[in-house]
């Protein structure tokens, strides 16, 4: 089982994941909740319908979904999965992996700040701010694993992570986990970070970026953001289950098991943790980076 | 039995952090409580070949009694017998004093790998973790106002000694460190006592207030 099934999994379970937290959540609120496969109908739903757009808007506007999602799939071409390495991998590609979430970002950005709408404008604002707080955790986290496991690209450092890795550096690889499952959460827009069911303007981040975008861009969107979940949770399950020692289809098993079980506690987090005052979210992702860099002195020593 | 040694210095190392990032004093005085329960464990996975003696399990109950137990207690009663506020009020904002915590952390492994350990003695976390959490003791006692916040980075900083006094010098007699836990016992006790009136008399306790406390007239 080569990179490729790996990179299909991404594609075609992506959007099963937001179905899977939405599911943990009513379960928690005693609810009977949407099908798990509601993510799909709402996709399949957006692209059959027209896109309007408004007058002051211009091209910025229509490439921001379409940037964003192109660099989220290649960044799925970077992440390996599974315990094989990905279809794209060369030494150095996670600082290219950081620059193409950078990139999504930016056009996310562009489209909201185009829109000339003020709450968009302050969505954007925040989720730059967070988001130069979330990459040095993110960067320095996979600095100490790089250190740790020898492999320079995603693919080699998620390749070479087993469980003698673990038994020989397992505080290390811990506080990595830890560090990058708050970037994994401030990244996708959910609680403690931001509130993906938040109706009030206000308070948005990311969602209140995305207001001014419907039919097929919202699906687009929607899309790209159920991949970058799928991304991001599947470098935290790779360096938190090292698969590599399983068979190949076991390991693949085992590391759908782990990203359905990554989605489930983002559900349990999501259902037993309020959001934080956003005076206090620079001070999460902070902690982020400092558990990250006490990683890479572990490792250093 | 070195990944449990190293998994309880990493977790004695992050209550410091924690410590330095709070700004409840109620989360700053559990977090000291926590540690001296994490430290409690260390003389007896610290033994090494010996095993588990009588000494270093004696040890390890009277840190739970003293450090988990008794200096908690004694901080919480300062709490509630002055009248404090319940937010504390640095110096360094709670941001600057986590990198400084980082700064800190830094030090401590820079310094640790100048130090060579006696072979045989410990593990490499061992010295980084002591250092830390000295220089993070004498961080928060520089930078907080409160006196009670201050008395609790004296307790982390005697926490730090303690593990590289466990880590370290893991021969030294039971008595000593019992009478190194009997003297600093008795300085919280006091300190707690200092504190506990001092809420009661002025209303609060902010040393930097206290410029003016003077026995004589000004002239």
């Amino acid at each position: 089982m080569s990179g490729y099934a790996g990179l299909l999994a991404a594609l075609v379970l992506a959007p099963l994941l937001p179905g899977v937290i939405n599911r943990t959540k009513s379960f928690f609120a005693g609810r009977r909740g949407p099908p798990l496969l509601q993510p799909y109908f709402d996709l399949a739903k957006l692209l059959r319908k027209g896109a309007v757009y408004s007058t002051t808007t211009t091209w910025l506007f229509r490439a921001g979904p379409v940037v964003g999602l192109a660099a989220m799939l290649v960044a799925a071409a970077l992440a390996p999965f599974g315990g094989v390495s990905a279809p794209l991998a060369f030494a150095g590609d996670f600082l290219f992996f950081a620059g193409l979430l950078g990139v999504a970002r930016f056009a996310t950005m562009l489209a909201a700040l185009d829109t000339g709408s003020s709450f968009e404008g302050m969505g954007a604002s925040r989720e730059a701010q967070f988001a130069a707080l979330a990459e040095p955790a993110f960067l320095l986290g996979l600095t100490a694993v790089a250190w740790k496991t020898g492999g320079l690209s995603l693919s080699g450092m998620l390749g070479a992570n087993s469980f003698a890795t673990w038994s020989g550096a397992a505080a290390p690889l811990a506080l990595v986990c830890v560090s990058l499952l708050v970037v994994f959460l401030a990244e996708n827009a959910r609680i403690p970070v931001d509130d993906p069911n938040t109706h009030l303007e206000l308070t948005m981040i990311h969602e209140v970026m995305v207001l001014d975008h419907g039919g097929p861009d919202l699906a687009l969107i929607q899309y790209a953001a159920a991949l970058k979940l799928w991304v991001l949770g599947s470098l935290v399950v790779g360096i938190a289950l090292p698969v590599r020692s399983l068979a190949h289809g076991w390991a693949f098993a085992a590391s759908v098991a782990g990203m359905l079980g990554l989605c489930v506690i983002v559900g349990v987090v999501e259902s037993c943790l309020a959001r934080l005052r956003l005076t206090r979210v620079p001070q999460l992702l902070l902690g982020a980076g400092v558990l990250s860099l006490l990683a890479l002195f572990i490792g250093l020593k | 039995m070195n990944s449990w040694i190293d998994a309880v210095l990493v977790l004695i190392t992050l209550t410091s952090l924690v410590l330095l990032g709070a700004s409840r004093l109620g989360t700053t005085i559990r977090m000291v409580a926590l540690q001296g329960v994490l430290l409690s464990p260390l003389p007896l996975l610290l033994a090494g070949d010996a095993g588990i003696t009588l000494r270093a399990a004696g040890l390890a109950v009277a840190t739970v009694l003293i450090k988990g137990i008794g200096f908690p207690w004694l901080m919480d009663r300062a709490v509630r017998g002055g009248s404090l506020r319940r937010e504390l009020d640095p110096r360094l904002g709670y941001n600057a004093s986590l990198l400084a915590g980082v700064l800190l952390l830094a030090v401590a492994f820079l310094l640790s790998s100048r130090l060579p350990l006696p072979p045989g003695e410990g593990t490499p976390l061992v010295l980084p973790a002591a250092l830390f959490n000295i220089l993070a003791g004498m961080f928060v006692i520089a930078s907080r106002r409160q006196a009670i916040t201050q008395v609790l980075g004296y307790l982390v900083l005697e926490n730090g000694i303690y593990v590289f006094g466990v880590g370290i010098a893991s021969h030294q007699p039971l008595l000593v460190e019992l009478g190194i836990l009997l003297d600093v016992f008795a300085a919280v006790f006091v300190m707690g006592i200092v504190i506990f009136h001092m809420g009661r008399e002025l209303d609060h306790i902010d040393t930097g207030r206290m410029t003016l406390l003077n026995d004589w007239e000004k002239e």
